[in-house]
């Protein structure tokens, strides 16, 4: 596995010409988000992979809390869903579903929130509920909110973790499930959500950041091998670049390294997604 | 006090036609047995209550026992859509189903409020959400703003829930009844001080209780009927008893995904063994539509 990969942008789930995926590009620039001895609120997926590698990597000190009630678990694999046995096994506590909210979610407690979504808007809104113009007759009924609205209003800053393209980057989202920064400016403050909001957007591209002006998603990062034009044109408004764009280090050969090893240990894992 | 029966005769007594039913577990003690015996026992018109309708939910809404659901999120766990449920809401097949969404944690408080005999809970929570404008199964929004009487903050009341029935999973009762569960123990205990009735299935019935770190116990007198179901949580599991099936879930994906996979599903698992001729009408339920 080598360091430095250059080249096109790799696939979701195969191996990019330097052997790295895009799942593992994404979990290593979500890893790398975490600092260590920071509180963490994990969902299963992708950004437990990240915070698992960060824990095995640089933050060994993560605290992962679960919505299952789990708080500072130290699973030595990958958990297969929430409530893993393994999380409650390892976790310094173990508290009921209304205790994880009300009393640790909810009064700021939590430095990060990682969350998913199918649709995600330039103001950085999370829609896991419906695909189509209504909600009583939805194209696509998905799963639905969870977790998300209360971790994204309270945790003190929220990561998401999303594939880019046409159908997930939209202009506006079909459903707002999850409050991002709303219209745009001093919306989050008019909500009272307490939580500053979304720090990062990662995706199998690049990394977006809210416009500390204006809160619109503004491309800030690329992998290497990925330009701007195939960002924006996978992204379904038009998208604002960032002055100093970086190019994202790929994973390095210990991360690799420890990202495969937990799931290895994880029986019935696809990998990080 | 709480009477230790079968199966059979737990859901027989506890679960009619038309109540509401909250069957709790959260990923871990899944009352999956209870489950499959109100489908084999034809119940109709449920309202279903669950934070997490995840694959149990699935067979009963694929089954037509349901009507309603009251939810947070309806997916199959780590694997991606329970397609049951979407057919039922996306073509409302085998009926239309008529939904109630909340997230968790008002999910949660909902039961909070209900378990604690008051009719509404307080959190901060879906302010600017799309979820704060949607009408529940009585007409009017299920979510209101509210303001504190003490500071004049703004905050969200959600109405409590009341199930007519609960329905959970847990590792161990004793012979009185008193049920001991421990591990993820989500929100079941709230689940059940919440309902009129309640229905236990436990992995084995014991001559004592001998105290475990972190467990929830419920005492005899807070419950109506337990009932001794090894395994009655598969395919999620029971810490100690256990693990979880992930090859399952994995197995649901397929299973769900055609109407009449779906038929010939519920005709062997669930209405073949021991239900006789009941075994032939669900086949045809599943299989013609």
């Amino acid at each position: 596995m080598t360091a430095t990969r250059p080249g096109p942008a790799p696939r979701p789930g195969s191996a990019g010409p330097g052997g790295v995926t895009a799942d593992e590009m994404m979990t290593a620039t979500a890893a790398r988000a975490l600092r260590d001895g920071m509180t963490c609120f994990v969902g299963i997926g992708l950004p437990s992979a990240a915070a698992n590698l960060a824990r095995a990597t640089h933050a060994p000190n993560l605290v992962l809390i679960y919505e299952s009630g789990t708080i500072g678990a130290k699973p030595g694999r990958l958990p297969l869903s929430i409530g893993d046995g393994i999380l409650a096994e390892t976790a310094d506590a173990v508290v009921s579903v209304p205790e994880i909210f009300n009393y640790w979610l909810q009064p700021g407690r939590i430095a990060i929130g990682f969350l998913g979504a199918a649709q995600i808007d330039r103001f950085a809104n999370i829609n896991t509920t419906v695909i189509g113009a209504t909600y009583a007759q939805p194209k696509v009924r998905l799963p639905g909110a969870g977790g998300a609205p209360e971790i994204a209003a309270s945790c003190r800053e929220v990561i998401v973790v999303v594939r880019q393209s046409r159908r997930s980057f939209v202009d506006r989202v079909d459903f707002v499930t999850s409050v991002g920064f709303g219209d745009g400016p001093g919306s989050r403050e008019r909500l009272g959500l307490a939580g500053a909001g979304p720090r990062k957007v990662i995706t199998d591209l690049g990394v977006l950041e809210p416009d500390p002006g204006t809160c619109e998603l503004t491309l800030t990062g690329v992998y290497p091998g990925v330009s701007v034009p195939n960002v924006r044109a996978k992204t379904g408004w038009d998208l604002a670049v960032s002055a100093s764009l970086d190019v994202l280090e790929p994973p390095t050969a210990a991360e690799l390294t420890a990202l495969r090893q937990l799931q290895a240990a994880t029986p019935g894992s696809e990998g990080a997604a | 006090m709480a009477e230790i029966v079968s199966l059979a005769d737990a859901i027989e007594r506890a679960v009619h036609n038309g109540d509401s039913v909250a069957m709790e577990g959260f990923t871990h003690l899944i009352p999956f047995a209870a489950g499959r015996e109100v489908i084999r026992q034809r119940r109709r018109g449920l309202t279903l209550i669950r934070m997490t309708p995840d694959v149990i939910y699935d067979q009963l809404i694929g089954a037509g026992c349901a009507s309603k659901l009251i939810f947070g999120w309806g997916g199959n766990p780590g694997v991606g859509s329970l397609h049951r449920f979407r057919d039922a809401v996306e073509n409302a097949w085998p009926g239309p189903l008529q939904l109630e969404e909340h997230s968790h944690a008002g999910m949660a408080n909902r039961y909070v409020a209900g378990a604690s005999g008051v009719p509404f809970a307080i959190l901060r929570g879906y302010s600017g959400t799309g979820l704060e404008g949607l009408t529940g199964l009585s007409g009017h929004p299920a979510i209101q703003p509210i303001t504190c009487p003490f500071t004049g903050e703004r905050l969200t009341a959600v109405a409590a829930l009341n199930p007519d029935v609960a329905v959970i999973h847990a590792q161990r009762a004793d012979r009185a009844g008193n049920v001991q569960l421990w591990g993820i123990t989500g929100v079941q205990k709230e689940a059940v001080l919440s309902a009129e009735r309640s229905v236990v299935t436990v992995e084995e019935i014991v001559d004592e209780l001998d105290a475990r770190p972190g467990a929830v116990v419920l005492p005899s007198w807070v419950v109506d009927y337990v009932a001794e179901v090894p395994g009655g949580a598969h395919p999620s599991y029971a810490l100690g008893y256990s693990a979880r099936d992930n090859d399952y879930y994995q197995a649901w994906d397929v299973i769900s995904r055609d109407r009449e996979r779906f038929g010939r599903w519920l005709a062997e698992e669930v209405f073949g063994s021991g239900a006789g001729s009941l075994a032939g009408a669900g086949a045809a339920e599943g299989g013609n539509a």
